[in-house]
């Protein structure tokens, strides 16, 4: 069995540099969210919301540091103005990695729509996504993904697919990973 | 209720006074116009949108330059706008980083709107009550001579509401091309080299 998208992925943050994690929980980003918290080298910050991380992610650029964002695909709703107003009009760079919702296999119709947003909206406010379909293809993504965003001042978002993070199943009043 | 007498621009002015080398971030409009009226400087970052970000941005400064003092500056709608913020700098705590709220209790720019900081909400009682080891309400001319001294040198997160008149203000002006004021604020605090070949 090959290793979780999430070993490869905190370290490629390290090597770029980046030291401060601005989040909200999601199942899918579980375990790179505690390789990221059990790393003294990078400071947490668990958000209320998913817009509070693109203000922390501008005001770590400011003060000399690199940041990334790590949120569900419902949150970068919460995003939008933030990303537009702030990221785009001053040419902050950006960098987000976005686990999918509300696509492949979704048991939960109130997640679809946010979901299928997330593509239109996000390059709508200039930001360039690339989608990993695959598990293998999540870390040498999150790599260049971070070079486009710190050396070319970019933002730049990865999306993992649902495919990779897999499915919510809804049984009787219980859900489980399938 | 004591009645609202305190003039933004006289108690910023004089709180300013204890500046230093702090670095500070101004919420949309009034307060970007308030921050500039003390003197435009690299060390200024002026919001021109970005409403309800003012704080996180300050946060994320304030983790990054650990031993300069962060002060943000903004207005009560900004602020209500952010609120969620207060929570999570509740958690982490930065003893580097002040809020100062200018609480005129309207929407200023969009045609004076009641904001709700007039209506019930104190959002320095918020403040404390999302783990801010220092809050104030700042109501008097007493009160607001130790402002200067909460917000540059206290042991933080502090947060300051100060409640002022609600007046007409000439606008200080500040640059309004984020690009520049984010490059010249990194340049002012990095150096050339490290601002600019990150």
């Amino acid at each position: 069995m090959s290793e979780h998208w999430s070993v490869a992925s905190h370290q490629h943050l390290k090597a770029a540099g980046v030291r401060q994690i601005g989040y909200v929980p999601d199942a899918g980003l579980r375990l790179l969210i505690e390789r990221c918290r059990d790393d003294n080298t990078l400071e947490t910050v668990m958000c209320a919301t998913e817009e509070e991380a693109v203000g922390l992610s501008a005001g770590a650029w400011l003060g000399g540091q690199k940041a990334a964002l790590l949120m569900q695909s419902s949150g970068v709703g919460n995003t939008i103005n933030a990303i537009a107003s702030l990221i785009a009009s001053a040419r902050f760079p950006l960098f987000a990695i976005v686990t999918m919702r509300g696509e492949w296999g979704e048991g939960n119709p109130w997640q679809v729509p946010m979901g299928q947003a997330v593509e239109p909206t996000l390059e709508a406010v200039g930001v360039r996504t690339y989608r990993a379909t695959d598990e293998q293809d999540v870390a040498p993504m999150v790599e260049a993904g971070l070079r486009m965003a710190f050396s070319s001042d970019q933002a730049v978002a990865i999306l993992v697919d649902q495919r990779v993070i897999g499915s919510k199943i809804w049984t009787a009043g219980k859900a489980v990973n399938g | 209720m004591t009645a609202i007498t305190l003039h933004r621009r006289q108690v910023l002015e004089h709180a300013f006074a204890e500046r230093g080398d702090a670095l500070c971030v101004s919420g949309l409009g009034s307060t970007t116009w308030d921050l500039a009226s003390l003197g435009d400087r690299p060390e200024n970052f002026y919001l021109w949108g970005a409403m309800g970000n003012a704080t996180m941005i300050g946060l994320g400064l304030a983790l990054a330059q650990p031993k300069r003092r962060v002060v943000v500056v903004t207005g009560d709608g900004e602020m209500l706008m952010g609120l969620t913020s207060f929570t999570t700098i509740g958690a982490r705590r930065p003893s580097n980083l002040a809020v100062c709220v200018i609480d005129n209790e309207t929407y200023t720019e969009t045609g004076r709107q009641l904001t709700a900081t007039g209506r019930g909400t104190d959002l320095a009682a918020v403040a404390a009550a999302c783990g801010f080891p220092r809050t104030a309400m700042v109501r008097t001319e007493a009160e607001a001579a130790d402002l200067g001294q909460l917000l540059f040198h206290e042991p933080g997160p502090v947060a300051a509401v100060v409640k002022v008149v609600d007046e007409d203000l000439p606008m200080a002006v500040p640059p309004r091309d984020g690009a520049h004021l984010k490059t010249r604020f990194r340049i002012g605090l990095l150096g050339e080299d490290a601002a600019t070949q990150p």
